[in-house]
């Protein structure tokens, strides 16, 4: 067995026009760097994307949102993209607005093998329209259904070859549930260590999730809000 | 006289108990933090994975890895922890989060809240906020009375898309503190210096006043 690849473009191998992809992330924390500027470079098109933010206008999936490379954007906000923005208002993206939480867990039950679930966010709003509702403990429930992806491009601080990963502070985010819900996970990793190296007690994502893993290279991390005191 | 923004943040402050688990939106409920009374722990929760959220990183000492929801760099308190998505709104939709502060665009006297769209102008999303006003046990909204317009802010129905209904609890607002209740928006205290009528003036719905009002004490 053989997860590991050498960089981003031999481990999207595989990767074509209209499929849905996950990318993980919240804003530009904990986004696959790597295999996002890839993406951008194999200008494929067509694409789903579900990623809980747009990226900005010149990074992270701002980036191929400019080239035209998204059809529909699965997301829960996507404030800081002027693209974003205009191709929602001229109707050339489709776009799919998901109450955060209620995106976490379609991803989640994505992996965890649940169809659909009920859940209360949305109830009585415009998101509920078409959807069906029942009421649980006197109190009205959305039916939500599972997400998953062609490809789960995820990102991680660590991992080991045979999978394994750990993330590092608020960089976990939509990373650990999407690393469940692709057919095929690739994880980028800033440091791609050997076996035995990483304590299991301390692993987020156990490797059976991951099919495909390699060791990234200059992480811009970009901080969309630099505040201090 | 009117509350500023920190009077606001100051008053919603008093609502806080020792243990609290809170989750603070962004704008007026991001400065509740500052005024959380001292030797209380308050616990303050952000949903992209973050319980324990300290103060803002010295000058050079921004961590990328570490951002609110409303992607500031922060920095953790002792105890802090972190997590996944999901497990962050296990917390908020399992009913773990004492308290939720949130801004809004309006209220109506049922509870219901519009807070996320505004037809017309851009549309960014809803963020984490339906998943919050509609599985949070108490929820204070934190808003000025009325826009910048002079429109009431305070309905009788909300006439902005909603982000979640009958779920508001109490309203703090730069004229006054009110509760909602079966029969609508009752009047509990008045900022400094405000007059009932001004502030009904100010109120769309009519308000429930019972006895002598109350001034904040700040």
């Amino acid at each position: 067995m053989n997860k590991v690849y050498k960089n981003a473009t031999e481990a999207l191998h595989g990767i074509n026009d209209g499929m849905t992809l996950m990318l993980g992330g919240f804003g530009l924390c904990g986004i696959p760097e790597n295999t996002l500027k890839e993406l951008a470079k194999l200008k494929i098109k067509d694409l789903t994307c579900i990623s809980n933010n747009a990226g900005v206008d010149d990074f992270g999936l701002g980036v191929l949102l400019r080239d035209k490379q998204l059809k529909k954007m699965i997301a829960s906000y996507v404030g800081e993209n002027k693209e974003f923005e205009r191709q929602f208002l001229s109707g050339e993206l489709d776009v799919e607005l998901v109450p955060q939480g209620t995106l976490a867990e379609r991803i989640r039950a994505g992996g965890a093998g649940i169809p659909a679930f009920f859940v209360p966010a949305g109830y009585g709003t415009e998101i509920a329209e078409g959807k069906e509702s029942r009421e649980f403990n006197g109190k009205m429930h959305l039916l939500e259904f599972a997400l998953t992806a062609d490809f789960a491009i995820i990102k991680a601080k660590y991992g080991d070859t045979a999978g394994n990963l750990i993330y590092n502070n608020t960089a976990n985010n939509f990373n650990n549930m999407m690393a469940t819900a692709g057919k095929i996970t690739i994880a980028e990793v800033e440091e791609l260590v050997p076996l035995g190296e990483l304590n299991p007690n301390q692993i987020h994502t156990p490797g059976i999730f991951v099919q495909r893993i390699f060791q990234g290279k200059d992480y811009e991390k970009r901080i969309e809000f630099e505040t201090t005191q | 006289m009117a509350l500023d923004k920190n009077g606001i943040a100051k008053r919603i402050a008093q609502e806080l108990q020792d243990g609290y688990y809170v989750n603070l939106g962004i704008g007026i409920p991001t400065l509740v933090a500052n005024f959380i009374p001292e030797g209380m722990d308050v616990i303050l929760q952000s949903e992209n994975g973050l319980l324990g959220i300290g103060t803002f990183p010295e000058k050079g000492k921004a961590d990328p890895d570490l951002i609110n929801a409303g992607k500031q760099t922060v920095t953790t308190i002792k105890g802090a922890s972190f997590f996944d998505s999901a497990t962050s709104f296990a917390m908020i939709r399992g009913g773990h989060i004492d308290l939720t502060v949130l801004g809004a665009f309006e209220v109506s006297e049922k509870g219901d809240i519009a807070s996320w769209k505004i037809p017309g102008k851009l549309v960014k999303g809803m963020g984490g906020a339906m998943d919050l006003v509609s599985s949070a046990k108490n929820i204070i909204v934190a808003t000025t009375h009325t826009d910048r317009d002079g429109n009431s802010k305070l309905k009788k129905t909300c006439t902005l898309p909603l982000t979640g209904v009958s779920c508001v609890k109490k309203i703090v607002t730069d004229l006054a503190l009110i509760e909602l209740t079966q029969r609508g928006f009752k009047l509990v205290e008045r900022a400094p210096g405000v007059s009932v009528s001004e502030i009904q003036k100010a109120t769309e719905a009519d308000l429930i006043i019972e006895g002598e009002i109350p001034e904040m004490k700040l």
